[in-house]
């Protein structure tokens, strides 16, 4: 701890900050636009000017940047002083010569750092009598809309996405006043990250382009806390609605996840909730084959025909078939109206093996899962069968961070404080520290690794038992490595062992076991050797973990219940089987099932086959709790009342108990749960799996009041949304009853800060734009008051007795005239929902087949012109697409968009000749 | 009177040769050195000749040498600041393109009292003719030996290239040569870290200005003592001292350090031409405050001309005359400046277009009450500290000074609507 003096008063702050990071800390408004709690220091605004003295007795002081001078213990200032605030003053007049003033028109306005900043100065009236500059605006993609004019020149844009993100194709061009953000020509940004410059930007220039599309102020929105369901990292997100649309998604901060700053994929990606494909109503199919037509259905009627198969089937003759999309809520709720034996997780075998060894591994081995935050402080990384940037983008830009770890040391040295970033980034240049990408192909991490290996899934299982073995002598050693990988594994092992606080990052992309078994040997190897490791595991979706603790079956088991009785009635939930395994599997279970019902919210391949299909909520209308790869809790709330007919997926499945109930005799099944509310679901959840006892502890019940009051969804300054149903009664709507959280869907309600899981828009008086959050947290930067939101379920047993597996597989063999498909990952397009985005559609590949040719075999293949790929016992024609990275041996496949082929699988590929296209 | 930095240059300006150099006891220092100082001792003599910077700041180069670390191990860097852009500036010009050899032997000589195994020429995208010089003479002495591994066979290996800059006022300024160096935006850096310690790429860097490092040979040769004795003040060494303006010889001479502004003026450049009348002077080019005629007598040093209210700055100086418009002049270099900001900090980016325009109102006859509250007080806004570099507060030297020295003649184009001068 260090004391300051502000303006004569003395406070307590953290060693090792800069004086704005502390005066913000402790809640003085001083302005500021380069500094960012993430991007640090820079130095060019010239907002954030205070007074410093040079001791009690110096009463002239000199006028300096507080992000650029250190809170040191000592230090005399003074914010009030008057030269310092004239000072502020000119720099917002500065800005402003040239600012449009075009707030009206503006999609930043009432939520514009700018704004706030503006007011805070308390610069009122115009003296520059000049035309103003004028630029010319760019077309950036689907996602991010540019307005140049508007711009203040912070720079804060090309640090985040450049120094930051490290994106290429986005820079700072000219100078003096003409100095212009954008592309060196116009098309669309290239990051995944692009769209937090909407966030990062304090006024207007970068605006979200999807919400201008339907467009509403910031005060005219309904927000509440929610969680990304696009990837398995479980980003906290806020989305925001309209009149019944959901317009956009914001960063949420959690110090623990992902603080600032979100993908793309989870900002753009919500399309689905008012897509076309929406599932609104229940839909009845009758008879028999392809041609049957679904036919609307009210929910009573929809409800009949259920209860109608409920009760001529009996309990046993129902087997439910749940999901990693889903929220733990509505998969418990499956398992236990079917029960136990009865519920089948909704992955294949080989994707349910993966997930169980990983829980397995995680909860009995010695190493831990980190935080992202503890991912960004990993001094070494390893990331072994993982496409991280495309499977789990949040993480990738957590690993860009890490690798300046432990180079930030010799910053440290030249005594460079943490802050300075542009001194730092001056001293570390293109040094960095160790990160080792091991996959299938090519990974956008590769140009920051230290070392990168491309290779078939048994041979980076190989890859990984070798570092074990190169670790520690208990690990067995791997028969028959090559010279090379031999090498790369003493290499991998030694930078492990050097670090400080080493990461193991594998995961589910290669479809291995073997794999996600020797990342984790590694991690134990490293215990041995009196490292404490991170050990973290990509998986496919968000709650694919938090599905995996609730120990269903795997779909294949599914398969043979309903082939052995006949007449099953099969109840598919938030779930598109055909994405989940290959077609002739899922064909067979569709053939024999007796009947299918499917809940869920978006038309599917699966819901096209269904008798009966359901409208459930999405993410947006109901409340449900997400397990992410870290092994956290989440709780998200819903956003809008589901309308019409859509109800959660849980509350069908309480309906169909309620029915069964009815229709059975007396006794018989009379002990089946009433739930009413998610606390009724959740508190059985809790009583019944032992996994999720610690989920008492997550979230507030439905009950919790704050200052009596429910906490609203609306902001306070609501002003024409009343008015919004005015011309069919003038009487105000009652607002929607939530039963499931203590939030409203109005704007009456608690008016202080609620808890930091229940915090629905990111505000403080002064502060409306995102940077508000400064107001919210502990420390700048740091945790939010109360802590960051989440529950940790799994925690490492310590050393157990198990030790190696001297099971593993051999050198990987290609084989003659078939070569292995590996899936090729792509952060726009691999995910099902977010895919249903048209813009993130519009960035999603074509479904393709991407050959090597440095393989001699793979020549007859030309770029663009069509080949023929057999497999599973479908054949595709797919364009072919040269890519350089896969490993001899094998094709590859994009992740998601070719339906009907479980990867990695064998198959063969032929060219097609000119003859026959 | 000694004239140890131009006395071999031609009369007609062409460079000298390797051989001619070589004729004249060039690299002599270096051979001395190498051979028989140690690096410490190269730096103490350099010390205790009171060899000041002579790019404007003045800082003494044996002191900035000082804080290179000895022990850093990996690449250390020397660099010679040829991007002599400053309006009224002329002088490395005239030593690049008439011995570059002289320089080189310098930056070779820092190069080896720093440890520094490689060294950049940061040259003038303009100055055409010094870049075929610096080429040649740079291509000459790797060829002779003083260049590249084991000079001398001293054990010692320095590394030299030229570097012509993309031509930006700023890329003079120490930190964004340094930048621009990297291949990056000529931006400045804020200070500390010092070059010294992260300078290029991360690691130490001294960046002196050519006419300095081309004393350093004649200090190492000839010694300390006998350096500060050819200078008139506390500060060691000749300078050249350069005149430009309505003067009957404008031009560039080496004399004593601290020979007066009317000696330079008067003996030198021969006076005001006919029918001009002295008004005032920039001492050391655009970015200093006006001297009036009653400073005639002030001695060209860094210390005399602070005490006079200005700086020595390069020691070339603009002499303004009675028919020129000192508005009109400040608008001139106000347009320079503003032309010339990085774009980086506010204060300079957005502060110094506003002011051009203002005073570009004034000559236009569109003056208004209040500019000259705006001017003035942007003399202030714009001071050192509250901007990112001295870009801003060398441009408002001249500015505020002509607000004090000028005060009538701003009022008179307000008053009037016009241009008195037009």
């Amino acid at each position: 701890m260090a004391t300051i003096f502000i303006d004569d008063r003395p406070y307590e702050v953290d060693d090792g900050q800069n004086l704005l990071q502390a005066c913000l800390t402790l809640g003085f408004d001083l302005p500021y636009f380069c500094w960012h709690p993430a991007l640090h220091s820079a130095g060019a605004c010239r907002q954030c000017a205070v007074k410093l003295f040079h001791d009690e007795k110096d009463r002239r002081g000199r006028i300096v940047m507080s992000c650029m001078t250190p809170a040191a213990d000592g230090t005399r200032i003074s914010v009030d002083d008057p030269e310092a605030r004239a000072f502020r003053a000119s720099v917002i007049e500065w800005l402003m010569a040239n600012h449009p003033h075009d707030c009206p028109v503006c999609d930043e306005g009432g939520e514009c750092h700018l704004q706030d900043m503006t007011v805070m100065t308390g610069h009122v009236s115009r003296r520059y009598r000049y035309p103003k500059r004028t630029h010319v605006n760019q077309d950036l993609g689907p996602f991010v809309n540019h307005e140049m004019n508007r711009c203040i020149q912070c720079y804060r844009c090309v640090r985040f996405y450049r120094d930051y993100a490290g994106g290429r194709d986005f820079h700072v061009f000219a100078a003096k006043r003409d100095v212009y953000f954008g592309r060196h020509a116009e098309g669309p940004l290239e990051s995944e990250f692009a769209g937090n410059l909407v966030e990062v930007c304090p006024t207007g220039v970068f605006t979200d382009k999807l919400f201008k599309g339907h467009y509403a102020r910031k005060w005219d929105l309904q927000t509440a806390p929610s969680v990304c369901v696009h990837c398995a990292v479980g980003c906290n997100t806020i989305p925001g609605e309209r009149d019944g649309t959901l317009r956009r998604i914001r960063n949420r901060y959690n110090g623990e996840v992902n603080g600032y700053f979100l993908c793309d994929r989870g900002r753009y990606g919500y399309g689905f909730v008012n897509g076309e494909g929406r599932i609104r109503q229940p839909l009845l199919r009758e008879g028999r084959g392809a041609s049957r037509a679904a036919r609307p259905a009210g929910v009573q009627e929809a409800l009949l025909s259920l209860s109608a198969l409920l009760q001529a089937d009996g309990p046993r003759r129902l087997i439910g078939i749940g999901s990693p999309r889903a929220s733990l809520e509505t998969n418990f709720a499956l398992r236990t109206l079917v029960g136990g034996e009865q519920f089948f997780s909704g992955l294949a075998r080989r994707e349910q093996r993966l997930v169980g060894l990983i829980l397995e591994i995680l909860t009995n081995g010695p190493a831990r899962t980190p935080s992202l935050r503890e991912a960004e402080e990993a001094d070494a990384v390893f990331i072994l069968g993982e496409d991280v940037p495309n499977r789990a983008p949040r993480l990738a830009l957590a690993l860009r961070q890490s690798v300046r770890r432990g180079p930030m040391a010799a910053a440290g040295k030249l005594h460079i404080p943490s802050w300075d970033d542009i001194a730092v980034r001056e001293a570390l240049q293109q040094n960095r520290g160790f990160l080792f990408a091991a996959g299938m192909a090519a990974c956008r991490l590769d140009p920051i690794a230290a070392g990168a290996l491309r290779a078939a899934p048994d041979d980076l299982a190989r890859l990984g038992f070798a570092v074990a073995r190169a670790l520690s002598a208990g690990a067995p050693p791997v028969p028959g490595l090559s010279g090379a990988m031999e090498s790369a594994a003493k290499g991998i092992a030694r930078a492990l062992l050097a670090a400080g606080r080493p990461l193991v990052i594998s995961g589910t992309a290669s479809g291995s076991e073997d794999v996600i078994r020797a990342a984790g040997q590694v991690a134990r190897a490293l215990c041995e050797s009196g490292r404490d490791p991170l050990l973290l595991y990509v998986m496919d979706e968000c709650n694919s973990l938090g599905s995996g603790l609730l120990e269903g079956r795997p779909l294949e088991e599914a398969v043979d219940a309903v082939e052995s009785a006949a007449s099953t009635t099969v109840l598919v939930v938030e779930n598109d089987l055909a994405r989940r395994a290959d077609a002739p599997l899922v064909e067979r279970l569709f053939a024999a099932a007796g009947r299918l019902v499917v809940a869920d919210h978006t038309a599917s391949a699966t819901s096209e086959r269904a008798d009966v299909v359901l409208p459930a909520a999405s993410f947006a209308e109901a409340a449900g709790t997400y397990v992410n790869l870290e092994g956290r809790a989440q709780r998200a709330y819903a956003v809008m009342p589901p309308g019409g007919d859509v109800r959660s997926g849980w509350r069908w499945i309480a309906e169909m108990m309620r029915l069964r109930v009815a229709g059975s005799p007396a006794g018989q099944n009379g002990a089946a749960p009433d739930w009413r509310d998610l606390d009724d679901v959740a508190s059985s959840m809790i009583d019944e799996v032992r996994a999720l006892k610690v989920l008492r502890f997550l979230a507030r019940p439905a009950s919790f009041r704050l200052t009596g009051r429910k906490i609203p969804r609306q902001p306070h300054r609501s002003s024409g949304r009343t008015a919004v149903t005015a011309h069919r009664d003038v009487r105000e709507p009652r607002p929607v009853d939530d039963p499931d959280s203590p939030l409203a869907y109005s704007m009456e309600g608690a008016g202080t800060t609620p808890p930091p899981a229940l915090i629905c828009r990111e505000w403080a008086p002064g502060w409306n734009s995102a940077q508000a959050v400064n107001r919210l947290q502990s420390r700048v930067g740091g945790p939010l008051r109360g802590g960051d939101p989440g529950l940790r379920l799994l925690a490492p047993a310590g050393m157990d007795e198990s030790g190696y597996t001297g099971d593993m597989p051999g050198a990987f063999e290609p084989r003659q005239g078939q070569w292995l498909l590996v899936p090729l990952w792509h952060v726009f397009g691999s995910e099902e929902l977010s895919r249903l985005a048209a813009g993130v559609a519009s960035l999603s590949p074509a479904p393709y087949v991407a050959v090597n040719p440095a393989e001699e075999r793979n020549r007859v293949f030309v770029e663009g012109q069509m080949a023929c790929v057999a497999a599973q016992g479908r054949t595709y024609r797919l364009p072919v697409r040269i890519d350089r990275s896969l490993p001899a041996g094998t094709a590859g496949i994009p992740a998601g968009l070719v339906p009907g082929v479980s990867l990695p699988a064998w198959g063969v590929l032929e060219p097609r000749t000119a003859k026959e296209t | 009177m000694e004239r140890p930095l131009t006395e071999h240059i031609r009369p007609d300006g062409a460079p000298l040769s390797i051989a001619e150099y070589e004729g004249f006891g060039g690299y002599g220092a270096l051979r001395k050195a190498l051979l028989g100082m140690t690096p410490s001792q190269v730096q103490q003599e350099v010390k205790a000749s009171n060899l000041r910077g002579r790019g404007g700041a003045g800082f003494p180069t044996g002191a900035k040498w000082s804080f290179v670390p000895a022990e850093a191990a990996g690449p250390k860097y020397v660099i010679s600041n040829s991007d002599e852009m400053e309006p009224g500036a002329f002088k490395d010009r005239l030593l690049m393109e008439g011995n570059p050899h002289q320089l080189l032997e310098g930056l070779i000589l820092a190069g080896y009292a720093t440890g520094a195994d490689r060294a950049y020429i940061f040259l003038r995208w303009e100055y055409r003719r010094s870049a075929d010089c610096i080429a040649r003479a740079i291509d000459e002495a790797y060829r002779g030996g003083y260049l590249g591994r084991d000079i001398l066979r001293s054990g010692y290996s320095l590394e030299m290239r030229l570097h012509v800059s993309a031509g930006r006022y700023i890329c003079g300024e120490e930190t964004a040569l340094l930048n621009a160096l990297e291949g990056r935006r000529g931006t400045p850096r804020s200070k500390p870290p010092f070059p010294q310690l992260s300078g290029l790429w991360g690691r130490p860097a001294v960046v002196n200005n050519a006419e300095t490092l081309s004393n350093i040979p004649h200090i190492i040769a000839r010694g300390a003592e006998w350096f500060r004795g050819l200078s008139r003040c506390a500060d060691g060494g000749t300078k050249l001292y350069g005149v430009s303006g309505r003067v009957k010889r404008p031009g560039a001479w080496e004399l004593p350090m601290g020979t007066t502004i009317r000696e330079i003026l008067e003996e030198r450049a021969g006076g005001m031409k006919e029918g001009f009348v002295l008004r005032a002077i920039l001492p050391g080019g655009a970015s200093t405050e006006f001297l009036l005629p009653e400073h005639l007598d002030v001695p060209m040093d860094f210390d005399s001309c602070m005490k006079a209210g200005s700086r020595l700055g390069t020691g070339t100086l603009i002499v303004l005359d009675d028919r020129t418009c000192p508005v009109g002049m400040v608008h001139n270099l106000t347009r320079f400046f503003a032309r010339e900001s990085c774009g980086w900090c506010t204060p300079c980016r957005e502060g110094l277009p506003w002011l051009e325009r203002i005073l570009g109102s004034l000559e236009a006859g569109d003056g208004r009450d209040g500019d000259l509250d705006i001017l003035e007080s942007h003399t202030r806004l714009l001071g050192p500290g509250h901007t990112y570099c001295a870009l801003a507060p060398g441009a408002m030297e001249p500015l505020q000074s002509a607000l004090k020295c000028f005060r009538e003649d701003f009022e008179r184009h307000i008053r009037e609507g016009t241009c008195p001068w037009r």
